[in-house]
């Protein structure tokens, strides 16, 4: 029975027999209603009418004494045969009317009474309920005016039986409906609890089961399945990086271990001191990648999202390309900028500017053209809710296949690893432009890369 | 060392120091580094005291008599940052440099808003912490207020924007002339290319290609264009650097 008590311990099947609480109540509530409204009704009418009679029947006894009363009677008889009346002497002998069972005597005086319809009484089929009121006349006779109440109290029987039976089915239908709305809740419920102990227990492909009706389970299921989505690609991520970071920061660590060690053996002051410059620059480039791979965690941590603050881009465009312009020009290249001011977004000045220039770098690393010099353009504009900053070179490009992967963290495409650079210029963008809820669009530029910074437009509050 | 073919270049091995003697206060709790940066100061010819933990080194501070203090951020005892604080709320108004383990653009505004007035960090290397100190040691020795900077046969204006030198007019961009008053500010003392860049374009980071070289070269074109007589030179492993005289 562990099943059972689980599922009468459910908020859905507390919340079915709470439901029913209220439901029954308000069923008799009902009822109860319409029961006063009808049944006593019924009765206070009946009893008006048998007061009106024995009224209109005392003043003819007042005014004619026994002989007009006894007319009266059978007046009364013939007008309405409905009617009930029993006319008795002081001994309880019967005088007249139509009713003779009742022994009259055994009655209490001037009250109300129940009787049943006994052999004798015309007018009423035997054994039927009747109620009446039993009057004693003042050293004289005695009188029951009464009517046949049987179908009135027929009639109370069958809502009294209604109540109880409209009771009884809404608590079994709420028992039951709740019992089974709580079961199917319960085995929603238990196939999520058993899909997050699977992922407890290593299996992060694990999904949370989505039935498709678009419930409150089924939304939550959904919101649990993209958290998952996240943390695994997190975890994936983070996996990936540890071995990345363990084999890239391998290679350089043996480059200086070996020319430490071969520095050691050196007898020239000069080629030690050599020796050791190159050993500090090792440390440098180490140092730098560090120092990379932290500001990707941090940002890809979210925090210092409040440090943010409404700049435009286009200041920031211009001191990029102010700084880097003579680099190009050095190199016999192009760096030109083509925006305009306006482009309002929420970012953090060094953040876009370390992303841009990283871009730009590798533009001018990778982005030559046929003449061996680089042509970058920097674009700044907007469109429709969004900042585009494009930064455009004319050089190899890179191939579609290639343009998630080099997201990453520590690829290279350029595997011979000429140029200088430690494979996260890219990630870090890619991190920069998430951290500031934008996307990173790496496209053909024919011929060239373009990699575009889309940023969402900050609009004057007015 | 072999003397380079550029006669713009100094020989001299950075840390031997440009500026005249200071008395410096170091306080930092890491022995190890706290000893080999008293070692390098006192090589390039400085005074240097060491204080290994916060609220001796605050006593030390406050008793005055330093041209540089060295504080570092995280320090036994009594914090880094509160050390500053007590020293600027007690109207002190020696340079201080931060150092720090810690390198966000958000720890550094909070360092320099503390009262710092320069912030560097962890791991440093030694030529750019002396560059720093240097600077921070000679600073006081200029008026900022001065309208006319002088370095050689160098005049700027800084109220007209006009370059002459030897009494010819030198034509500069507005970001080639923020970069000579940087270098003429800090004239005799070197000037490191994070200095230049923190300075001149308010950037934080280290750019990955030689790209100051590139605007120092240019500023050094124009302003050596004609003249027998080297004014900007570069300092090997350190920096640039131009003659006050």
């Amino acid at each position: 029975m562990r099943v059972n008590t689980k599922t009468f311990r459910t908020s859905t099947f507390r919340l079915a027999a709470l439901y029913l609480l209220f439901f029954t109540l308000s069923i008799w509530a009902v009822l109860g209603y319409i029961y006063y409204n009808t049944v006593s009704l019924l009765e206070r009418q009946n009893e008006e009418t048998i007061l009106a009679d024995v009224t209109g029947l005392t003043d003819q006894y007042r005014a004619q004494g026994v002989s007009g009363l006894l007319d009266a009677v059978n007046r009364r008889i013939a007008e309405n045969p409905n009617i009930l009346i029993m006319l008795a002497d002081a001994r309880g002998e019967p005088l007249g009317g139509n009713l003779r069972s009742p022994v009259i005597s055994s009655l209490p005086d001037n009250s109300w009474i129940n009787f049943a319809i006994g052999a004798g009484d015309n007018s009423a089929p035997i054994g039927h309920n009747a109620h009446g009121f039993n009057v004693q006349f003042p050293q004289g006779p005695q009188m029951i005016v009464g009517l046949d109440v049987e179908d009135m109290n027929q009639f109370r029987e069958i809502i009294r039986e209604s109540l109880f039976w409209a009771l009884g089915l809404a608590v079994l239908m709420g028992l039951g409906g709740g019992f089974w709305m709580s079961r199917n809740f319960l085995r929603r419920v238990d196939a999520i609890t058993e899909t997050s102990q699977s992922i407890m227990r290593g299996n992060l492909s694990g999904r949370m089961p989505v039935i498709g009706s678009g419930d409150e389970l089924d939304r939550l299921a959904q919101a649990l399945n993209e958290m998952l989505d996240q943390i695994e690609k997190l975890m994936n991520g983070m996996r990936e990086v540890s071995s990345n970071v363990a084999h890239d920061l391998k290679t350089p660590l043996t480059r200086l271990r070996a020319r430490a060690e071969a520095a050691l053996r050196q007898k020239g002051k000069t080629e030690i001191h050599a020796a050791l410059q190159q050993t500090l620059d090792d440390c440098d480039q180490l140092l730098s990648t560090f120092n990379a791979l932290l500001s990707i965690t941090k940002l890809e941590s979210g925090q210092q999202r409040a440090s943010l603050q409404v700049l435009d881009a286009n200041d920031i465009i211009a001191d990029v390309v102010d700084l880097y312009a003579p680099v190009a020009e050095e190199g016999h290249g192009i760096l030109d900028m083509d925006s305009r001011p306006g482009l309002q977004v929420l970012a953090k000045r060094e953040l876009l500017a370390q992303a841009l220039i990283n871009l730009i770098d590798n533009a001018l690393k990778y982005g030559a053209g046929t003449g061996g010099a680089a042509h970058i353009n920097v674009r700044g504009e907007k469109q429709g809710d969004e900042v585009v900053i494009t930064v455009g070179d004319k050089g190899q490009g890179i191939a579609e296949k290639d343009r998630e992967r080099v997201l990453q963290r520590f690829v290279r495409l350029d595997e011979s690893r000429s140029k200088p650079g430690n494979g996260l210029g890219l990630s870090l963008v890619f991190s920069v432009v998430n951290f500031l809820g934008g996307k990173l669009v790496l496209a053909d530029n024919r011929p060239g890369l373009k990699a575009e910074l889309r940023l969402p437009l900050v609009r004057p509050l007015n | 060392m072999q003397a380079a073919n550029n006669t713009a270049e100094l020989t001299k091995r950075p840390w031997e120091g440009t500026a005249k003697a200071m008395r410096i206060l170091v306080i930092e709790d890491d022995k190890d580094a706290a000893s080999w940066l008293v070692k390098g100061l006192k090589e390039s010819g400085h005074v240097v005291d060491l204080a290994v933990e916060g609220e001796q080194g605050f006593a030390m501070a406050a008793e005055g008599g330093h041209d540089v203090l060295i504080v570092d951020r995280m320090l036994p005892k009594m914090d880094g940052l509160a050390i500053i604080k007590g020293l600027r709320g007690a109207g002190s108004k020696v340079p201080i440099l931060v150092l720090s383990a810690l390198s966000d653009v958000d720890e550094r505004v909070k360092g320099l808003r503390a009262g710092g007035d320069d912030y560097l960090a962890k791991p440093y290397s030694f030529a750019e912490l002396l560059a720093r100190v240097e600077g921070l040691g000679a600073r006081k020795l200029l008026d900022p207020k001065d309208a006319k900077l002088h370095a050689m046969d160098l005049e700027m204006d800084l109220l007209t924007r006009t370059v002459t030198r030897g009494g010819k007019p030198i034509i500069l961009q507005p970001r080639e002339f923020k970069l000579l008053e940087f270098l003429v500010r800090n004239a005799g003392h070197i000037v490191t290319r994070t200095m230049l860049l923190e300075n001149v374009w308010d950037y934080h980071f280290d750019p990955q290609t030689n790209v100051i070289d590139v605007h120092v070269s240019r500023l050094r074109s124009k302003l050596d264009k004609g003249f027998a007589q080297p004014l900007l030179q570069t300092v090997r492993g350190a920096g640039y650097m131009i003659r006050a005289r």
